[in-house]
């Protein structure tokens, strides 16, 4: 094999948003021809990368190479006019127009139809894409959309392709339809970054692959000499160390439990579950592990009460209470305290001040609101409370939400829910973008509560958390849980393969 | 191009500056405006902001112009701020006024005083009935509320219409579409300042128009209601965390807005009219729109805001009235005296910005 140049280099490509480094010193390059894949959790920075490569985010430092020469991205028209095309994970494509149409749309320039009818065949014999342009968008499947938009993308005559974790809508036919695809496509010149956190298809697709963890390159590895196994590894990190300072709990007493718990999926983007079966007892700590998008926000918000049905659910006792038609409002009067993973307007307003988000899970406490009139005085002593005992730093007395970093509003957040002493916790990313100081605090209060008898379930994608927090741990997967395990059973590895959809034993075979 | 970016804190000089800044513009283009359509400039600004305020029961006056906007103003600010499009005040209004003119005119001999408050009540369930009707078609159909509420006032406006021609209609009105005279208990009374008398037109139904403002103001300030509509205006994900319900809370402040506007269309009868006629709003309900927004949503501010508007209503008739100037030169006039204020207001908030910014990130 002839050495190849690098086509895209990375030299100590950096972004950060505040305090948060989302990308730190990412240095890879990307050869002529070559299928690279990148590889990393949620959140690991695969996705400020790529946009930086695509122009739609400006590095906070380092550079990229073309072709051996240091090149400015200001924005996707420059990069597509580099060679440069994107294929993202939501297509931008109009349902009630034709395949042509659509493409003709996106073109620079305009062409005549026919002209561009005689384009798309040829290309589409090229590379084997094969689609008929005068149908509607509408009657494709989602695999066939994506095959227009690359389509789209290689009337541009691409260098490089990037492809947006694109088997993350397939189903596993039409990935290997697309990986035929870029397999000619790679041939022809072209090469391709491969985003994905799927171990098994980064082994299959790719020449090479990049992991990334905590927005720092881990390595960059030759895909046919390592295992699924260390890739797992590498992508989520080593088992952690620390001393956990949990008290095992001898408790019986079960707090939650839920059984037959099956929601149907209400938007074409939402993920349905299926017969989920858990219980917490008391001073116990529940993991639930999973890839966003599985399930989790749908499981949270029937924890919550944000979404209610008594047909869908068989048992959903909390505190020995039939909560399944409980508002969020009366399970928080029960002791319930929960915080889904979205702090911008969900578990918080940003253009609201921290009195006011105090009021927003409290506004039912008879301390706070005598016959509906608020009593200010001991809203913002609640306030001053949190702020304190949480550690929150505000930059002025009672300051919007907003003004508030990531890890500050997070800790306000978790704190507004933890002074009050939830007897049960539901948590969903409890450190999602935040800090390590704050990760840290944040843990520990967490563990706290255990200690103190509360039953949690903690939902999160960050396996380093739940080998932290929890007793046990479920994965949640295509709305399925799979069986659970106590945590001393489990390595961060062998979850990484359930994560990525390895073990097969629970897969469900309706999807 | 250019875009807008919120200030984050205005110097001090452009707080005086621009209030000002606006005020002087307004009268040179008023000044431009009517000196090129021949009408002597001086004396059209003096009809337009001296007359009204040169009496005291001018000024009064202003107030009796303002009351219904004030009313109807402070139900729509809550509806606005909740991100909730009730459109159909005017129509809310009517049937406010048909409700308690029904109980009226049923009652020709009464006596009783428990009649005007009796009025008071079924004006605020018929102008509540008209909003609940779009309210709960958006809640169960998910129909547009706009639409809705906007072609509900055209069935109130007509239905009103066919009870003084037809039903209602007094028998000793010579034909006109006019309903008898409501009894005297029925009707709102001007004030009796004690030494003074009466002062213009100012009768008891303003009083009730600035006690409602500044209810509304304590309950959006101070109470749990009022920090649910501004919640639910801001984030519906974070309204349902909090554990309210979406559904109840929109039908309530359709029928809080609505009843309101009902409230107003009674007093707006009973006190300058005594009876009910075909026309007995003059687009109150939507000029309350303008009044709502130029308050910023605030029903405190509600009541300026009202009295602004009635100012330019005023000056406008008086301007017509006294150098007959048309009715769509004293409109453009309106018009440019509303576009510098707030543009005025929107540029204490706000800085232009010319640098068009190409990184907006489309997905996220």
């Amino acid at each position: 094999m002839k050495p190849r140049s690098a086509l895209l280099q990375s030299h100590d490509i950096s972004k950060s948003f505040g305090s948060f480094i989302a990308n730190d010193k990412i240095n890879f390059n990307i050869l002529e021809g070559e299928i690279h894949g990148l590889l990393g959790e949620n959140g690991a920075g695969k996705s400020t990368f790529v946009k930086m490569v695509y122009g739609l985010l400006e590095p906070s430092m380092g550079e990229f190479f073309w072709n051996g020469n240091p090149i400015k991205i200001p924005g996707p028209q420059e990069a597509r006019n580099f060679g440069i095309g994107m294929v993202f994970q939501h297509f931008s494509l109009f349902p009630t127009l034709t395949v042509i149409e659509n493409i003709q749309l996106a073109l620079s320039e305009t062409q005549p139809l026919p002209e561009l009818r005689k384009t798309i065949i040829e290309k589409s014999q090229e590379f084997g894409i094969f689609v008929d342009p005068d149908t509607y968008i509408r009657d494709l499947s989602v695999g066939e959309q994506q095959r227009v938009e690359i389509l789209r993308c290689l009337l541009q005559n691409p260098k490089l392709l990037i492809m947006d974790e694109p088997t993350s809508v397939l189903t596993p036919q039409e990935s290997q339809q697309l990986f035929k695809i870029l397999k000619i496509l790679a041939k022809t010149g072209c090469s391709v970054l491969f985003i994905s956190h799927k171990l098994k298809e980064v082994k299959e697709i790719t020449q090479r692959a990049t992991i990334l963890r905590r927005g720092q390159v881990v390595d960059t590895v030759i895909s046919s000499e390592v295992s699924t196994g260390q890739l797992a590894k590498m992508m989520v990190g080593n088992d952690p160390q620390n001393v956990r300072k949990k008290i095992e709990h001898k408790s019986t007493k079960i707090l939650v439990k839920i059984s037959g718990l099956c929601r149907p999926a209400n938007t074409p983007f939402s993920t349905p579950l299926l017969d989920i079966n858990l219980d917490v007892k008391a001073g116990e700590i529940v993991g639930i592990a999973g890839i966003a998008g599985n399930g989790q926000s749908e499981l949270m918000e029937v924890l919550t009460g944000e979404w209610r049905s008594k047909d869908s659910i068989d048992v959903l006792d909390v505190l020995g209470v039939d909560i399944r038609d409980y508002s969020p409002h009366r399970r928080r009067q029960m002791g319930i305290g929960f915080m889904p993973e979205e702090r911008n307007g969900h578990s918080a307003v940003m253009n609201m001040t921290l009195t006011e988000n105090t009021l927003l899970t409290n506004h039912n406490n008879p301390e706070i609101q005598k016959n509906s009139i608020i009593e200010n005085n001991n809203l913002e002593n609640l306030t001053s409370n949190i702020i304190h005992d949480y550690d929150v730093r505000t930059p002025i007395q009672n300051p919007l939400a907003s003004s508030l970093s990531g890890g500050n509003l997070q800790k306000f957040v978790v704190g507004r829910e933890l002074i009050k002493k939830p007897r049960v916790f539901f948590v969903a990313q409890p450190t999602w973008g935040v800090d390590i100081g704050a990760t840290k605090f944040i843990r520990n209060a967490i563990i706290e509560l255990a200690n103190e008898g509360c039953g949690i379930i903690v939902i999160s994608q960050d396996l380093e958390e739940l080998f932290e927090l929890a007793d046990s741990v479920s994965v949640l997967f295509r709305g399925k849980l799979s069986e659970r395990k106590p945590v001393k059973e489990l390595n961060s590895q062998k979850i990484g393969l359930l994560m990525g959809g390895e073990d097969v034993s629970f897969i469900s075979r309706g999807i | 191009m250019f875009y807008l970016t919120l200030r984050k804190e205005t110097p001090f000089i452009f707080r005086v500056s621009v209030p000002i800044a606006s005020i002087l513009l307004t009268i040179l283009f008023g000044i431009f405006i009517f000196s090129v359509l021949g009408y002597d400039p001086g004396k059209a600004l003096y009809h337009f902001f001296i007359s009204p305020l040169s009496r005291i029961d001018r000024i009064a006056d202003l107030f009796v112009k303002a009351c219904p906007l004030m009313i109807v103003g402070t139900g729509l600010v809550l509806c606005f701020r909740a991100n909730i499009w009730n459109i159909g005040a005017e129509g809310q209004l009517i049937m406010g006024a048909v409700f308690a003119g029904g109980l009226a005119l049923s009652l020709p001999d009464t006596l009783n005083i428990w009649l005007l408050p009796a009025m008071a009540v079924l004006s605020f369930i018929g102008g509540g009935l008209w909003a609940f009707l779009p309210a709960v078609l958006k809640v169960r159909l998910r129909t547009n509320e706009i639409l809705v509420s906007l072609m509900l006032t055209y069935v109130a406006s007509l239905f009103l219409d066919w009870l003084v021609r037809g039903p209602w209609r007094s028998p000793t009105s010579f034909g006109f579409p006019l309903t008898n005279y409501y009894p005297d208990v029925g009707l709102i009374s001007k004030i009796d300042f004690p030494g003074i008398g009466t002062i213009g037109q100012l009768h008891w139904g303003v009083f009730i128009a600035l006690l409602v403002c500044l209810l509304f103001w304590f309950m959006m300030q101070k109470t749990v209601f009022g920090f649910q509509v501004k919640l639910v205006g801001d984030s519906d994900k974070a309204f349902r965390y909090s554990g309210f319900n979406e559904s109840k809370t929109t039908m309530m402040l359709f029928i809080i807005s609505g009843g309101l506007a009902g409230l107003a269309g009674m007093i707006e009868v009973s006190a300058n009219m005594g009876q009910l006629q075909p026309n007995i709003s003059f687009g109150y309900g939507f000029t309350a729109i303008i009044v709502a927004f130029l308050a910023r949503l605030n029903p405190a501010a509600v009541i300026l805001a009202g009295l602004l508007i009635a100012l330019i209503e005023m000056g406008g008739d008086s301007a017509q009235i006294a150098l007959a100037i048309p009715k769509v030169v004293t409109g453009v006039f309106k018009g440019i005296l509303l576009f510098f204020l707030l543009a005025g207001e929107t540029l204490t908030k706000y800085q232009i910005n010319f640098k068009y910014s190409k990184r907006r990130v489309p997905y996220d």
